[in-house]
């Protein structure tokens, strides 16, 4: 039972957690992505669809990280190289994205998917209990952990992720010091687009293998509030994504145990926490301001 | 080859106007490319999806259903996004001045008299200005981004809305579907021509839209609070020298813009609709944004946009009958159209040029 309900948390946690990695490099590097629930839908729809054709999921992983990049690009070229303004481009991309995604997905509503299935790491597998929930899991979970660790290595432990929190918190210095800014931002966003993308991915592939619209329910927003609530930080946007498949799966068991609280309520419980979180958070000003991006949303163009 | 971008000393007023226009021009020049992709015929697609539904009479009517909302709520939106609140919960707001307008006549059934219309107006703007001072009162007390509250509180509203008309709102004579019982005839709001050739189901909804957009435009173009908006959005330093208090503007921002997208809400349900069901907007409030950005925040222009979007749902709809297309196309048109404001704004604020980068080197040695 506590095996079971394990494996559900993780499962609903690993598209947010991958989805707000991404974003959180975007962010550091000073770039808002709102479009992350867009890059994430198209990415879903592409791998169910290139997995079905195919019979491949990791053919449908592919296509989704690269469609995904593809939408961050169009991102990328409208508010790095445009200086359009970052919150509306967003939400334009998100429009898009649900459309597209929408169109493809038509022909493929009501077909069975295909699933990515589990691969079990030797030894570590039959460890009790935490054997079969951290070890014997589908690749996502294990791409999305050393996701984790590798960004925060990358962001805190690597010149390349020193020069893009310096582009992210003054990108007038980072220019000076002949840093290319809007290369380093457009690599950032386009690296939020794959991992969105690949975030739609598992939930098409793994969470539910089948498409329907709308598939990512406000899971791209809620990965954003994520980043937020993780004031930047890595672990703990691991943490947050935890907290909130945690939050998702507990709709369902206490359905099954049988309260009767009405299902929308329920349902509504991770938005509701979303908007808990924030709060709790955004009250500890001096913690927040510490580690937000200093030019989060800010376009950059470069003096001559 | 390198992407240069030169601010412009000052923006020509032709090129303000012009960049709405070049923007529908883009976007439908990305629509014929788009259906040539499908596989149809771009001009004949073009035709049935921008030309079509404006040669019929019922589909004038339905357009004007369409752009109401949209426009009342765009103008909202406007008076938000210029003093730089960033309400994208529009939607949220919408769909409970709907709940509260309606609470009238589905509790009361017998309600009846010439005050049960104004009445639901006025629920309807205190439904959405009460979901919209959630994520205003939470921005100036705690500052959480209100982008991300807003926005949760969409789908917390749809939630909402789905448990009422399941449950308490649900029409005890209705065979358990999940609707409310049909409002009586004074909570509906009255056609404009409902017989003769030129009749339709076009509703006094779009008489209240202009009504709005005007009232609007004066209270930001000729009014100190509306001096107070514009000031705290373009310049929040010189805002605080003039004394303007920023939290003030933030609270006043949202419950203007949560109070009409209610209004938004009740004209629907009093007009197209007559009734409450699980859905009853399709993301109005999402597309409003695309209208306000379209109308550059002027609540006059944005009458105009406020038909083009109209008009880019039933062209959905149209092309769907006729060419067999999904209307989700309708979302893909109206994503394509925002990125191409929003760039063809740059184009004019912005002098873009490329530029070799060993020429530009040259430039600099001289």
């Amino acid at each position: 039972m506590i095996e079971a309900i394990l494996l559900s948390v993780i499962t609903a946690a690993t598209p947010l957690l991958i989805a707000a990695m991404g974003e959180l490099v975007a962010e550091r590097s000073g770039v808002l992505n709102l479009g992350v629930e867009g890059m994430m839908v198209v990415g879903a729809v592409a791998a169910f669809a290139v997995a079905k054709e195919t019979g491949s999921p990791y053919a449908g992983i592919l296509a989704a990280a690269l469609i995904g990049a593809l939408m961050a690009a169009l991102f990328a070229i409208l508010t790095v190289w445009f200086v359009t303004n970052q919150v509306a481009t967003g939400l334009a991309l998100t429009l898009f994205g649900l459309g597209v995604a929408g169109m493809i997905g038509e022909a493929y509503v009501g077909f069975p998917g295909v699933s990515l299935g589990a691969v079990a790491i030797p030894v570590l597998s039959d460890l009790p209990i935490v054997g079969r929930v951290l070890f014997d899991q589908d690749p996502l979970f294990y791409f999305s952990i050393l996701l984790t660790a590798g960004v925060a290595w990358f962001l805190f432990y690597s010149r390349a992720g020193l020069r893009l929190r310096a582009v992210g918190d003054r990108p007038e210095a980072a220019h000076a010091l002949g840093l290319h800014v809007n290369r380093v931002r457009t690599l950032a966003v386009l690296f939020g687009g794959v991992c969105a993308g690949i975030a739609g991915a598992q939930l098409t592939l793994v969470y539910t293998p089948q498409w329907v619209e709308n598939i990512t329910a406000g899971r791209g927003w809620i990965a954003l509030a994520l980043v937020v609530f993780a004031s930047w930080r890595p672990f703990r946007v691991l943490a947050g994504a935890y907290l909130f498949g945690a939050v998702t799966i507990a709709q369902f068991h206490v359905q099954a145990i049988g309260v009767n609280v009405p299902s929308q309520l329920l349902s509504a419980l991770p938005y509701l926490a979303t908007i808990l979180v924030l709060v709790l958070i955004a009250s500890n000003r001096r913690f927040t301001r510490v580690n937000t991006p200093a030019a989060l949303g800010q376009p950059f163009v470069p003096d001559r | 080859m390198r992407l240069e971008l030169e601010r412009r000393p000052r923006i020509a007023w032709w090129a303000e106007l012009g960049a709405p226009l070049i923007a529908l021009a883009m976007t439908v020049v990305i629509g014929a490319i788009l259906f040539a992709a499908l596989g149809h015929p771009p001009l004949r697609a073009l035709h049935a999806y921008f030309i079509e539904p404006l040669s019929e009479i019922w589909s004038l009517h339905e357009l004007t259903i369409k752009a109401a909302p949209l426009i009342i709520i765009a103008v909202g939106l406007s008076v938000c996004f210029r003093s730089n609140n960033w309400n994208i919960g529009a939607e949220g707001q919408f769909v409970l001045g709907a709940i509260f307008a309606s609470a009238l006549p589905i509790l009361w059934p017998s309600a009846a008299g010439a005050w049960v219309l104004p009445a639901m107006l006025l629920l309807g703007m205190l439904g959405g200005a009460l979901w919209a001072a959630i994520p205003a009162l939470l921005k100036n007390r705690f500052g959480t981004n209100e982008i991300l509250v807003s926005l949760m509180l969409v789908y917390v509203a749809g939630l909402f809305l789905d448990w009422l008309v399941r449950g308490p709102f649900r029409n005890p004579e209705g065979y358990n579907f999940p609707e409310s019982r049909n409002f009586g005839a004074d909570a509906i709001l009255p056609e404009i021509i409902s017989t003769g050739i030129y009749g339709g189901r076009a509703n006094y909804g779009i008489v209240v839209a202009l009504i709005v957009a005007v009232i609007v435009w004066f209270m930001l173009a000729r009014t100190l609070r509306g001096f107070e908006i514009t000031i705290t959005g373009a310049s929040p330093r010189a805002a605080r020298f003039a004394g303007f208090d920023s939290k003030r503007t933030t609270l006043f921002a949202f419950l203007f813009c949560g109070a009409l997208a209610g209004l938004a809400g009740t004209v629907e349900v009093t007009g197209a609709i007559g009734q409450l069901r699980p859905s009853i907007s399709p993301g109005y409030g999402f597309t409003a944004i695309i209208v306000a950005f379209l109308g550059r925040l002027n609540p006059l222009a944005i009458v105009v946009a406020g038909f083009v979007l109209a008009l880019s749902y039933l062209g959905g709809e149209a092309t769907q009958i006729s060419l067999g297309l999904t209307d989700e196309i309708t979302r893909v048109f109206q994503g394509v159209l925002l990125f191409a404001v929003l760039a063809s704004d740059t184009l004019i604020r912005y002098r873009v040029r490329l530029t070799r980068p060993h020429y530009a080197a040259k430039e600099t040695a001289r």
